[in-house]
């Protein structure tokens, strides 16, 4: 089935909670939104329903919109048995975004709802088991959004380095005269003055 | 990490660590085994040792800048993993490749495929306890390093293809070594299947053994040889093809789990799905180079003049681990602005907690290394 076709059988079932048909722009797979609150109830119509049978959910991920102050929820899913692919958006607040979790729907959905919550935090309500999976367990703030600044240290250990190039500049300036004479080839660093 | 050990400690179990630096688990990946005696009631794994933040870093180099990254994203085989970024971004932008480019892209693939297949099948071989055919698979891989090496000048992380391309064309001396390999690789196929696959201590190891049936393998996104050992036939180069596979004029055939030895979807159909993949890919190099030598010389790479799209894709590629994906947002900068991959051992990992329960710890390093994970498709 075209995107189209499964939209228009979307919105025939669940009426506004699917709208927004988009499609080109730039845009290369056609998708729609999907509101939160209905958002299990589509998943299990596209996933139980025989002529869509999606059994497939590729790749669930979020993009962080700051300037629109939304994070965007992006579902691409594909039926094995009926070779097509449908993707959807979920708005969601940016101070506060709570998705439904579709773990019920597709099991894949668990460590790919986790890594969101992880990177963007997302909460999922409904996910059996929501925590870090990539990051440490006691890391601060959710790296992948826009506006993250990393910590300067995590547990006594620094996150960020000195530049080698920033320190040659800094050498240079100091000691004008033996500018081209630069102490590195030595194998001693330029921070040495 | 104490608090998680405290949580296990219930009862008659004892909770195992293995890992994060053990030489069965192909990289930097640990689980919390819970056994009791010989029999696991649970291996939990625990990822993320090897996470390098390649997707943040996507959005802080230009497209063509990130294509070295996505050689870290699976290393073992790294140019299926950079074809699908540019095919993301040319899916993006409109690009079109040369057919030239769109054959190489073909041959190193195909070669790659069958070198990480030599690293998979050869480990997982030596994680059960047989020495002998891991020298024998890295020998065959040996000779494929030194084909890519040849054509792209690097022989684990390739950065060979481009936007719009690829970054190298072959040569004609190239393309008879490539062929002579191929002379030279059909009989070891066979010789492999005597030496190990068919071996009764290695079937009697492996039969029966972690079935995951074809709807547990849909249900959690198994993808590649590991879905098609549960005997789902579904493979992207055939059933959804890309590139320049259409044109082969065969058509691919598929090895799919057929329980031939135990159960369909056991450890075993998996091993054996990986050997006659090796079958499928020379035959498809042979006729690539065969049908590439019909294309203008030197047109390899349509170089975009400028990649600043505004607009999303997502684009799949059957790698050697299966249908990995890249979604790829513009914005109209010269960066991305969201990039995200979809890899199948990223999948892989959550079955083994299902699976593990009621194996013998033994036998956990056989389940592993039947999904073929590798710890940085998992990361990234």
């Amino acid at each position: 089935m075209e995107s189209r076709a499964i939209f228009e059988k979307l919105a025939g079932r669940f009426g506004d909670a699917a709208s927004d048909y988009t499609e080109g722009g730039g845009t290369k797979d056609p998708f729609c939104k999907v509101k939160a609150d209905r958002l299990v109830d589509v998943a299990a119509f596209l996933a139980g329903d025989p002529e869509l049978g999606f059994d497939f959910l590729q790749c669930l991920t979020a993009v962080d919109w700051i300037k629109q102050a939304k994070l965007e929820m992006v579902y691409h899913v594909f039926s094995y048995p009926k070779r097509h692919s449908f993707v959807w958006k979920v708005d969601l607040p940016r101070d506060n975004p709570i998705c439904p979790s579709v773990t019920t729907v597709w099991p894949t959905a668990d460590w790919l709802e986790r890594e969101q919550y992880d990177l963007f935090g997302v909460q999922f309500s409904g996910h059996p088991e929501l925590k870090r999976l990539l990051m440490p367990d006691d890391w601060e703030g959710h790296p992948m959004r826009k506006d993250y600044k990393e910590a300067a240290e995590y547990r006594g250990m620094p996150t960020s380095r000195y530049s080698p190039l920033e320190l040659l500049l800094a050498y240079d300036k100091a000691n004008p005269q033996t500018e081209g004479q630069r102490p590195v080839a030595r194998g001693k660093g330029g921070d040495e003055e | 990490m104490s608090e998680v050990i405290l949580a296990y400690d219930s009862g008659d179990e004892m909770v195992l660590n293995m890992g994060p630096q053990h030489p069965s688990t192909h990289g930097v990946i640990r689980f919390i085994v819970k056994t009791d005696g010989e029999i696991m009631r649970e291996a939990d794994p625990d990822v993320g040792y090897l996470h390098r933040a390649i997707e943040a870093i996507a959005e802080k180099c230009t497209y063509e800048g990130f294509m070295p990254y996505t050689d870290r994203v699976d290393y073992v085989c790294a140019m299926t993993a950079n074809h699908v970024w540019a095919a993301a971004v040319e899916k993006l932008i409109d690009a079109k490749v040369p057919e030239r480019g769109e054959w190489l892209r073909i041959i190193s693939g195909e070669l790659n495929r069958i070198s990480s297949h030599c690293v998979a099948l050869g480990a997982m071989a030596m994680d059960i306890g047989a020495i002998t055919p891991f020298p024998y698979a890295l020998r065959e891989r040996e000779y494929v390093n030194d084909l890519l090496e040849e054509l792209c000048g690097a022989r684990l992380t390739y950065n060979y293809h481009r936007v719009g391309g690829v970054s190298f064309d072959l040569t004609d001396p190239w393309r008879d070594k490539v062929l002579r390999f191929l002379d030279h690789f059909d009989p070891v196929i066979d010789e492999f299947h005597r030496l190990i696959t068919n071996n009764d201590i290695f079937v009697h190891r492996l039969a029966n053994m972690a079935v995951i049936t074809g709807r547990e393998a849909v249900a959690y996104g198994l993808v590649g040889p590991n879905l098609r050992a549960s005997g789902i036939d579904f493979d992207l180069r055939r059933d959804l093809p890309y590139s320049l596979y259409p044109q082969l004029d065969f058509k691919l055939h598929v090895p799919v789990g057929r329980g031939q030895m135990g159960t369909t979807g056991d450890a075993w159909d998996r091993f054996w799905c990986r050997v006659e993949e090796w079958r499928e890919s020379s035959k498809i190099v042979r006729q690539a180079l065969d049908l590439v030598q019909k294309t203008p010389r030197g047109e390899f790479w349509n170089h975009p003049k400028k990649i600043k799209p505004k607009g999303e894709a997502y684009a799949r590629i059957e790698t050697a681990r299966g249908d990995m994906g890249c979604y790829v947002v513009g914005d109209g900068g010269a960066n991305a602005y969201r990039a995200h991959f979809r890899t199948g051992s990223y999948n892989a990992m959550q079955i083994i907690k299902l699976k593990s329960r009621g194996l013998m710890v033994a036998d956990l390093v056989a389940l592993i290394a039947s999904l073929d994970v590798v710890a940085p498709e998992i990361d990234r």
